[in-house]
């Protein structure tokens, strides 16, 4: 019991805010899973970052409106997502670029709306909110909004799952398959979009790509297959949400101040502490030596005994000749 | 693709006879007609013809830029075309074709493993997140056999050799039952023995499973032992037929519009486009003088 104590501090089970936090914390692990794997398959990490940054712009503009930061996110992420789709698709480094002018042109704005709600309405704390975030001060009649959004976000990756794992591995065998390359890729964008936003909730919108790929990079090492890698990437998220949420509470009786440390240091600090330990625990540290492709000696595969390996033309020592050192060959090239 | 006509040389507007196929002999798989695509205002195909059976392996030959991956794109419906038309006998829906690009370039820390790529194949396309089943997982392995592939099975793709890769991305194009695989550079980057055994599998694909294999390649030796007929590109255009018929100093000195000398040696043929002959390749066709004049 003294143990229970001492890590769940007293009142902790039966604190409002506390229970909210967990409820709306475990979502948003749950969503981001997904989310964050199909960005790291899809090497769209940046693009991950320009989320967060257009979710700044939207949280704090609506605090400049005087409407829930939820709101600002969720308007603010869909419209990134709607602006990269529209620019951006077609080529991984025009996207790169597009996500980086968006970046700077919104942290502007973010710049711009924090500076004239803490002149207009003296509640200093929206700038920590919107950037660093706050999820003890989340609104606890938000949880039905948090949990349709996520609901929706899953149920887009769930749909639209083997379509998005096949166009990540390859957009051409996708296109070759009849995948409507910009449907999908609208699909997760839209994923993507929503789980920022409700990551911006909890770790705020500059951390929310911490929550969003951290537990996904992670989750590769200890995952052999896309769906283990979504719950191990769930785990990950629930564990350091959850556990930031334990150590936030703890943290009330610590130093400087007795006023507790922010929930978001403590989840961004333990999603790192995981990917760390990935590295140090994971089971595929080394693919190359573990993979049983490369135990199997290839002389067991049958094909190799096919009976055209035994075709005379391949004992003729012209076929092992490379082409290129045949001078004439050059001209035909 | 089979004779009378496969060997005539379709340039322009001379001899637009489709070919004559034999009285009772099923249709071909594969039938392009005039097939013509300009991209960026270039032609980069310009009336091509040919067409191609069940069972048959086709080399599409030609050098870099000649147009050989544009039209196997046009050929998947990727491509618009300005003119011509590609068809398809029978039912034509996403699973008819099989496509290997050259490569996949995926990180070899993605948990994707060789045969989640070919379950993929199977089912990819459809929605929803595609519960396993023991009817996909052991479709997937006897896919793989079929490649010579399942020891590979619980790889990473992205670890994979170049050679590994083809087979399972051979695999994962054939789980739909294409009656025409196309492969985009297969043999590009393989060594030796890696090019033989991904020529030799092609070879048994087509009795084992029927199927008609289009091959681009920019080398033909590796294909001449297997490979039933030819497509040559050259500068847009395109000769077609049997591979004897085709790889002639004629028949491809007429394509590039310059002089071609076809050398046999040792089994292998060298095709060399003579860089002494330009002057005169260049008063016939000035164009694709500047095009092939300066092979990649």
């Amino acid at each position: 019991m003294s143990v229970l104590h001492a890590v769940f501090a007293p009142g902790f089970f039966t604190s409002g805010p506390v229970l909210a936090a967990v409820l709306i914390g475990g979502v948003v692990a749950l969503v981001s899973a997904p989310a964050g794997f199909l960005t790291v398959m899809r090497s769209h990490s940046f693009a991950g970052h320009a989320f967060s940054e257009v979710t700044a712009t939207g949280g704090s503009a609506a605090y400049l409106v005087g409407v829930g930061p939820l709101l600002g996110y969720v308007v603010a992420a869909l419209a990134g997502a709607g602006a990269m789709g529209a620019l951006g698709v077609e080529r991984h480094k025009s996207r790169d670029l597009v996500a980086g002018v968006v970046l700077g042109a919104t942290l502007g704005l973010t710049a711009l709306f924090l500076y004239l709600t803490t002149t207009s309405q003296s509640t200093s704390g929206a700038a920590v909110t919107v950037l660093f975030g706050s999820l003890f001060a989340v609104s606890s009649s938000d949880w039905p909004t948090v949990v349709a959004l996520g609901g929706a976000a899953l149920a887009l990756v769930g749909v639209g799952w083997r379509p998005l794992l096949l166009s990540s591995v390859s957009p051409e065998l996708a296109a070759a398959r009849g995948v409507r390359l910009r449907l999908v890729e609208s699909a997760y964008l839209a994923a993507v979009a929503l789980a920022v936003a409700l990551a911006s909730m909890t770790v705020g919108a500059i951390l929310s790509t911490a929550l969003l790929v951290g537990p996904a990079a992670a989750a590769l090492r200890f995952a052999r297959t896309p769906a283990r890698a979504c719950a191990w990437a769930a785990a990950i998220g629930l564990v350091a949400v959850w556990g930031g949420i334990v150590l936030a509470y703890d943290s009330y009786d610590w130093p400087p101040s007795q006023q507790g440390w922010p929930v978001s240091f403590f989840v961004v600090f333990l999603v790192l502490a995981t990917y760390l330990a990935s590295y140090l625990f994971g089971r595929h540290r080394d693919p190359a030596h573990r993979d049983p492709a490369h135990r199997d000696p290839a002389h067991r595969d049958p094909a190799h005994r096919d009976p055209a390996h035994r075709d005379p033309a391949h004992r003729d020592p012209a076929h092992r000749d490379p082409a290129h050192r045949d001078p004439a060959h050059r001209g035909e090239a | 693709m089979r004779s009378p006509v496969g060997t005539t040389l379709r340039r322009g507007r001379a001899s637009d006879e489709g070919p004559a196929l034999p009285e009772g002999s099923p249709p071909p798989v594969l039938v392009v007609e005039g097939l013509t695509v300009t991209l960026g205002g270039r032609e980069v195909l310009k009336d091509v013809s040919f067409n191609l059976h069940a069972g048959e392996l086709a080399g599409l030959i030609g050098s870099n830029g000649a147009g050989k991956t544009t039209l196997l794109r046009a050929v998947l419906g990727l491509q618009g075309t300005a003119a011509g038309t590609v068809t398809l006998s029978g039912r034509r829906d996403h699973g008819s074709l099989g496509y290997v690009p050259q490569k996949v370039s995926l990180d070899p820390d993605l948990p994707v493993r060789a045969r989640d790529l070919v379950a993929l194949g199977i089912d990819g396309q459809r929605l929803g997140v595609g519960l396993h089943s023991s009817s996909r997982r052991a479709r997937a392995e006897e896919l793989l056999s079929s490649v010579g592939a399942l020891h590979l099975a619980d790889a990473r793709v992205g670890a994979l050799s170049g050679g590994e890769q083809q087979r399972v991305l051979i695999a994962h194009a054939l789980a739909s039952k294409p009656r025409l695989l196309l492969l985009d550079e297969p043999l590009a980057n393989l060594d030796l023995r890696s090019t033989q055994e991904t020529v030799s599998l092609l070879a048994g694909l087509t009795r084992s499973h029927g199927v008609a294999v289009l091959v681009s390649t920019h080398d033909i030796n590796p294909l001449l032992p297997f490979m039933h007929c030819v497509v040559y590109l050259a500068g847009g255009r395109a000769a077609s037929g049997r591979t004897a018929e085709v790889v002639r100093s004629d028949v491809l000195s007429r394509l590039y519009g310059q002089h071609v000398d076809v050398l046999h040696a040792h089994g292998r043929v060298i095709v060399s486009v003579g860089d002494e002959h330009r002057e005169s390749g260049c008063e016939l066709a000035p164009d694709d003088c500047a095009e092939e004049g300066q092979p990649a």
